[in-house]
């Protein structure tokens, strides 16, 4: 068997294509009648995992995915499962925000349970916008961290991550023990086929709350109020060039 | 060494308040660290900016003269080269935990930003707030969420607060001050495993994306890496803008990664932002919605980047955008 002890966190997150609504109150968005999704980086990194055990015989001893969240986030884990992913996790927290280095504390935990060598994460969850959680799990753990990352390869246990940065791209080199975040181009996810859907509700999937991890989950940052942005003026609709020009000299804008 | 350096720091500096790193690229400060600078000096107290590595040691001078910094902190040592957080993180926790006086800690919203800043967190047992567009007060930012469909107003309860700054948000400090006394803090020995080895960046004539005033964007509509050239470049030039894309376009091959604007690209708010053959998917809007005069040259009336743009005109692009350049 190999010696790749991949972790997979997922997050469910409101579906990409959705428009978020904010609720009456003011406190977050709208969730019921919602549809749910796992979270688009996340799928990235699920499918980095698969694509480094296809890619290298041998090598990848475990898949184990997990995710922390409500009741639901089992769909995500089933998801995960269904692709690829050999057994997971669900540290049921309920309806509970849990801030990224929450997260992390309890990410750290399960890393040490599965015995886990490489973390591959989202680099961020598109509702929260946080992009944090992947580079604390590397600071609790001391492990080197390479974020973004737009290429991954293995050669034994070092890997090579070719990462997004601004103004182009680095490349950064360690062997395992590490972490990962993915970027949008690292990959193409797949989707999971029918017959795959089935065999992965016979596949583990453990359920834990936090306190079976030790952490207490206790929020750091206050929400005073969740708002819609200042919505645009209006706009025109210009016939030519000419009067597209003009009404930018209008503007000042040139 | 480690206790020397500590005892040093809380005799020399009795009264910090705001560490802002400070980040230099081509031997110039960026632009995302001076509005980081602005951010700070909204919070109200004295501001002090760490320099680090051959990058921060070239703009030193420049650092100890923006407006709104009382004084400069710099590290020295290849170690510090690339800004690895795996090194940055360990010196950053070493300073700020030398002096209680701390009381925030900001970077810029940038990669080297985004990668520090919850390295640092997790090894201070401090929870960040991430790109805070808005400082309401010493303890409560204003940040996006939802790729900038929802503002949530948060309140830090932390006792050192820790946020990074997105930098289209805030206009950069100025330099010209009178020089503010420089310093060296010490190497921090790391225990770092992570080798840097090698970076490709991509060179332009164009201003740098994120802190142009103007931007020309294209998207799918482009069809080919030709015709995105052939007609955003030039139109690019005339305006003296950067040069922006879609999603769509550079996952096409239209034009390299790094130009992308959108939730998972750059952000950027110039005066002006023309789009052209840009649909207007709420990621991409995510990363252009305030800009200040936003233009779109689109064929298609029904698309949803009208509905932000100020001024917008349905057209043929491949007529519309050399005419418009060519009468510029």
């Amino acid at each position: 068997t190999g010696f790749f002890m991949i972790l997979v966190p997922v997050k469910r997150v409101i579906d990409a294509a959705i428009r978020p609504r904010i609720n009456k109150a003011l406190t977050g968005v709208e969730t019921k009648g919602v549809k749910f999704s796992i979270n688009p980086f996340c799928d990235i990194a699920l499918e980095e995992s698969l694509r480094i055990r296809e890619a290298n015989k041998g090598l990848v001893d475990s898949i184990h995915a997990v995710s922390i969240g409500p009741t639901k986030s089992q769909d995500v884990l089933r998801t995960a499962l269904a692709k690829g992913a050999d057994s997971s996790t669900l540290v049921d927290v309920g309806d509970q925000e849990v801030e990224p280095l929450n997260v992390a504390k309890l990410l750290k935990q399960v890393v040490e349970k599965q015995e886990s060598n490489l973390v591959i994460l989202g680099k961020q969850a598109i509702d929260d916008d946080s992009n944090q959680t992947g580079q604390m799990l590397a600071g609790l753990l001391n492990w080197p961290q390479a974020t973004n990352a737009s290429k991954v390869e293995i050669d034994g246990d070092t890997v090579t991550v070719t990462r997004e940065i601004d103004g182009g791209a680095d490349t950064l080199r360690a062997k395992l023990p590490m972490i990962i975040t993915t970027d949008l181009r690292l990959n193409e996810p797949r989707y999971a086929s029918l017959p795959n859907v089935m065999k992965a509700k016979k596949k583990p999937l453990e359920k834990l709350k936090a306190a079976d991890l030790g952490i207490e989950i206790a929020s750091r940052l206050e929400t005073i109020q969740v708002v819609e942005p200042p919505a645009r003026d209006a706009g025109i609709k210009v016939e030519s060039v000419d009067e597209l020009i003009s009404k930018l000299k209008e503007a000042k804008a040139l | 060494m480690l206790r020397n350096f500590s005892r040093a720091f809380s005799r020399s500096i009795p009264k910090l308040d705001t560490l802002v790193l400070v980040e230099a690229a081509g031997g110039k400060i960026t632009p995302a660290s001076l509005s980081t600078v602005t951010a700070a000096s909204q919070i109200g107290k004295p501001t002090i900016a760490l320099v680090a590595g051959p990058d921060g040691e070239s703009v030193v001078g420049d650092v100890a003269t923006i407006e709104g910094i009382s004084k400069v902190l710099v590290a020295k040592g290849s170690r510090y080269d690339h800004y690895l957080a795996e090194e940055l993180s360990p010196l950053i926790k070493l300073i700020l935990e030398s002096s209680d006086q701390w009381t925030h800690f900001l970077t810029p919203g940038s990669a080297v930003g985004k990668s520090v800043l919850p390295r640092v967190g997790a090894l201070l047992d401090t929870q960040p707030v991430s790109e805070i567009i808005k400082v309401e007060s010493e303890d409560t930012f204003v940040r996006p969420i939802y790729a900038g469909n929802a503002l949530a107003t948060v309140k830090s309860n932390e006792k050192l607060k820790l946020a990074s700054v997105r930098g289209s948000a805030f206009a950069p400090a100025k330099l010209g001050a009178s020089a503010v006394a420089v310093e060296d803090v010490a190497e921090v020995e790391s225990q770092n495993r992570t080798e840097f080895v090698g970076e490709e960046l991509v060179t332009s004539e164009r201003p740098e994306l994120a802190s142009a005033s103007k931007v020309v964007s294209g998207g799918r509509g482009l069809k080919n890496k030709e015709t995105f050239e052939a007609l955003i470049e030039p139109l690019a030039a005339k305006l003296n803008a950067a040069v922006g894309a879609t999603r769509a376009a550079v996952d096409s091959g239209y034009c390299d990664n790094s130009l992308q604007v959108g939730q998972t690209g750059k952000v950027v708010a110039p005066e002006l932002y023309v789009a052209v053959g840009v649909s207007g998917a709420i990621q991409h809007l995510a990363g252009m919605k305030d800009s200040k005069t936003i233009v779109a040259i689109n064929k298609d009336p029904e698309a949803a980047i009208f509905n932000v743009a100020d001024i917008g005109l349905v057209a043929d692009l491949n007529e519309a955008v050399p005419e418009l350049t060519n009468k510029l």
